[in-house]
């Protein structure tokens, strides 16, 4: 980058031309060649520039002047002050994000022999619009439901395998001996030896949440050496007595029953059977507890809402980093190669460790380049428009709209808030103004005695 | 390493050549380098192989049930979402109009950026340093600040909804970042070389196209690279200034309201637009970095 800008910067020959005979012929080469480009930039640059500050201080319909009333509702309108705040969170996690990873990337490619296969992995999405990245991520990553959706998929595949789900989602007791909740389960308040049998009926069961292949409850038989029972839904349409198996009531079938000892340690646990039916089969002597496990209560995995309001903002950050990381590793991995090799080496042989080398040698050395990095990313970052277009679903995006998309939405999309619309440009406008005068500085740095 | 040995209390370490245990070692403290690379590298590859089999996924099960079926049940791929899109009217036109819109909005901002950055290089002309320093400022202008007042004049003058305004407007607004590009590789070009053509009496045009040219050939084709993707690539300007020649993805962006249930058209059309430039981008690769790293500034 460096090596082009800071040679020689564009001194006029020396020893030019023979001294000019008409205006024409002094001047004309330089209009020729620079004033397609000068009209061009006059008419799409300097009056659209000077209309829109102008256009912003007139009211929406284009008659009154109405001073600062259309910047007065950006900073009250709600879904306004929204897109100032999302703005905001974007500033403030998206540029250092992809500046670490292309740091992280960078440094580790460099060790490796494939880097080109992995670079190439991580810098394409940098070549697809930031409109069809959005429609990627919207398909295949973020759907709610498990079956469809990838990382909710995952998310499901991992939790059953960590704890399959219940049966239920909850249920009350229907007698006093039955102590607990659906979220610690329901411990049976009485001992029990061998030959015994327990009662655990629940109600307040949403019907829907009965197993399909529930079947009337039976009143279970004594075991000769061991503990029976029977988890049922304990209600029946009319009544009926809480704490008797009666006809109409069905058993819970896949229910997990604890068998506790003394203590209260769990010994042995069982899962009910179609009917509600379960058995701990030959028990030796002791007194003994049976509990509904808690586990019967897990409700299966629904899939995390990621396009919900509550995190659509991270979720279309996530899919603007994986576009813009290989932006921020190429660049960073340009300069690290720069990098002389034998200043790196100097710093080993002194001693350093590669952490130490990394941090005192490497990042100072890089500054200049991360610095690089991350103001453009500053810049895509407030201007960002098209992803967050296409990920949000009509219900969130309130949620989750930036500046750039409410000055769109506000001018264009029917609503024909003109005078709002050229604030929220102007707005944008004055945000990159310190970006706008440091690339200045820094141009006219590099060319400095160039 | 040697020193990390001797700390172990290892015999005195003989220096160089490295011995096979060593080796050894060296690969299996990479080993965590290289899974987590290939991990990150498939994950970052796994959205957009999704989208493809989207794409191709009988629509009927592709509501209910996850992409990565296709896998297990090949025989619910189909093209027949191929087909149903290259069918769509609508679709095919926007085709057609990004491809001229891309066309032009690429050729003729090489051909006026090259003219303006000669001269920004190479002829001394009153004002270049100040106009030059305000073309910088430009790179940073937020393209919303135009939309408003380009919209009404393009009513008033017949552009709205025309190639030839779109192809305008990108052009005018690729202008700072490749006047900017190519007037820094021109400086570069050897001042030897250039006092020669002028001491030989060549003319200035005579200059730009013999030599300049020639030689700007790397730094035209970057910023050729990076226009055909802006361009292709573009949502805001086209959903701006078009209706009914609206280009790709602003015609894509019309069918979102119905997201799930016209997904068999939406992810082959998506898959489309983005194959294109991704193509382009594979293959001139080489020109598209060394311009990113050129003009890393926009």
């Amino acid at each position: 980058m460096t090596s082009t800008s800071s040679s020689v910067a564009g001194q006029a020959p020396l020893g030019g031309p023979p001294p000019p005979r008409s205006v024409w012929s002094r001047w004309g080469p330089a209009l020729a060649f620079v004033g397609p480009a000068f009209f061009l930039l006059l008419f799409y640059y300097i009056y659209p520039t000077i209309e829109t500050i102008r256009r912003s201080f007139i009211s929406n319909s284009g008659k009154e002047f109405v001073w600062f009333d259309n910047y007065k509702q950006i900073f009250t309108d709600d879904i306004l002050l929204t897109a100032i705040k999302n703005n905001a969170i974007w500033v403030a996690v998206v540029p250092a994000s992809v500046t670490a990873l292309g740091v992280i990337f960078a440094v580790l490619t460099e060790r490796i022999g494939w880097a080109i296969a992995f670079k190439f992995a991580v810098f394409a999405p940098l070549a697809i619009s930031l409109f069809a990245a959005g429609i990627i991520w919207r398909a295949t990553m973020y759907d709610r439901d498990p079956s469809v959706g990838s990382i909710n998929h995952v998310i499901g595949v991992i939790k059953g395998a960590v704890g399959p789900s219940g049966v239920l989602t909850k249920a009350n007791p229907s007698t006093p001996d039955l102590a607990g909740s659906s979220k610690a389960g329901f411990t049976l308040d009485k001992t029990l030896q061998s030959g015994d049998t327990a009662l655990l009926g629940l109600t307040a069961i949403p019907p829907d949440e009965v197993p399909g292949d529930a079947k009337q409850a039976v009143e279970p038989q004594p075991a000769q050496d061991g503990i029976s029972g029977v988890v049922w839904r304990d209600f029946s349409p009319g009544g009926g007595e809480a704490g008797k198996v009666e006809q109409g009531e069905l058993g819970i079938p896949g229910a997990t029953v604890d068998l506790l000892d003394d203590s209260g340690k769990k010994v042995d646990s069982a899962s009910t059977e179609s009917d509600g039916s379960f058995t701990f089969p030959s028990l030796g002597p002791g007194s003994y507890r049976v509990a509904v496990d808690k586990t019967t209560f897990v409700a299966p995995f629904q899939g995390v809402s990621w396009l919900g309001s509550k995190l659509i903002v991270p979720s279309i950050m996530i899919a603007y980093i994986w576009t813009a990381a290989g932006f921020a590793m190429v660049v960073i991995g340009a300069g690290l190669a720069a990098i002389p090799r034998d200043v790196l080496e100097a710093a080993r042989t002194d001693g350093a460790t590669e952490f130490q080398v990394f941090r005192r040698v490497t990042v100072p050395l890089l500054s200049p380049v991360l610095g690089v990095v991350f103001i453009t990313q500053v810049i895509g970052v407030l201007k960002v428009f098209d992803i967050v277009l296409a990920i949000s679903p009509g219900s969130t995006l309130k949620d989750a709209t930036v500046v750039a998309l409410e000055m769109w939405r506000k001018s264009f999309s029917g609503q024909n808030q003109f005078g709002v619309g050229a604030a929220l440009a102007v707005f944008l406008f004055v945000l990159v103004i310190p970006v706008l005068l440091l690339n200045i500085r820094r141009f006219r740095r590099e060319n400095v005695g160039g | 390493m040697a020193t990390a040995e001797a700390v172990e209390g290892r015999a005195v370490v003989v220096p160089r050549p490295e011995s096979k245990a060593e080796r050894v070692a060296r690969f299996t403290a990479k080993v965590p380098v290289h899974l987590f690379l290939l991990i990150v590298g498939l994950l970052w590859l796994v959205p957009t192989f999704g989208l493809f089999m989207i794409s191709i996924f009988d629509p009927a099960r592709s509501a209910t049930e996850g992409w990565w079926r296709v896998f297990s049940d090949p025989s619910a791929a189909t093209l027949h979402n191929y087909t149903a899109l290259f069918q769509n009217e609508d679709l095919v036109h926007a085709l057609i109009v990004t491809a001229l819109v891309t066309t032009g909005a690429t050729i003729l901002p090489v051909i006026i950026a090259a003219l303006a950055g000669y001269a920004f290089a190479w002829i001394d002309f009153p004002g270049r340093d100040v106009i030059f320093i305000v073309l910088i400022g430009l790179l940073a202008l937020p393209i919303q600040m135009a939309l408003i007042p380009i919209f009404k004049l393009y009513n008033t003058l017949g552009l709205y909804d025309t190639v030839v305004g779109l192809v305008l407007f990108h052009t005018a607004f690729s202008l700072p970042f490749s006047i900017f590009l190519l007037r820094n590789f021109f400086v570069g070009i050897p001042k030897d070389l250039m006092e020669a053509a002028r001491i030989d009496g060549a003319s200035e045009l005579r200059i730009f196209f013999r030599l300049i040219l020639p030689l700007g050939v790397p730094a035209v084709a970057s910023l050729g690279i990076f226009q055909v993707l802006f361009v292709w690539n573009d949502l805001l300007v086209g959903l701006t200034l078009a209706q009914s020649n609206q280009p790709i993805a602003a015609t894509i962006s019309l069918q979102l309201r119905q997201f799930g249930s016209n997904l068999d058209l939406i992810a082959p059309a998506a898959f489309v637009s983005l194959i294109v430039p991704l193509t382009i981008f594979l293959a001139f690769q080489r020109y598209f970095v060394q311009g990113l790293l050129a003009g890393s500034v926009k």
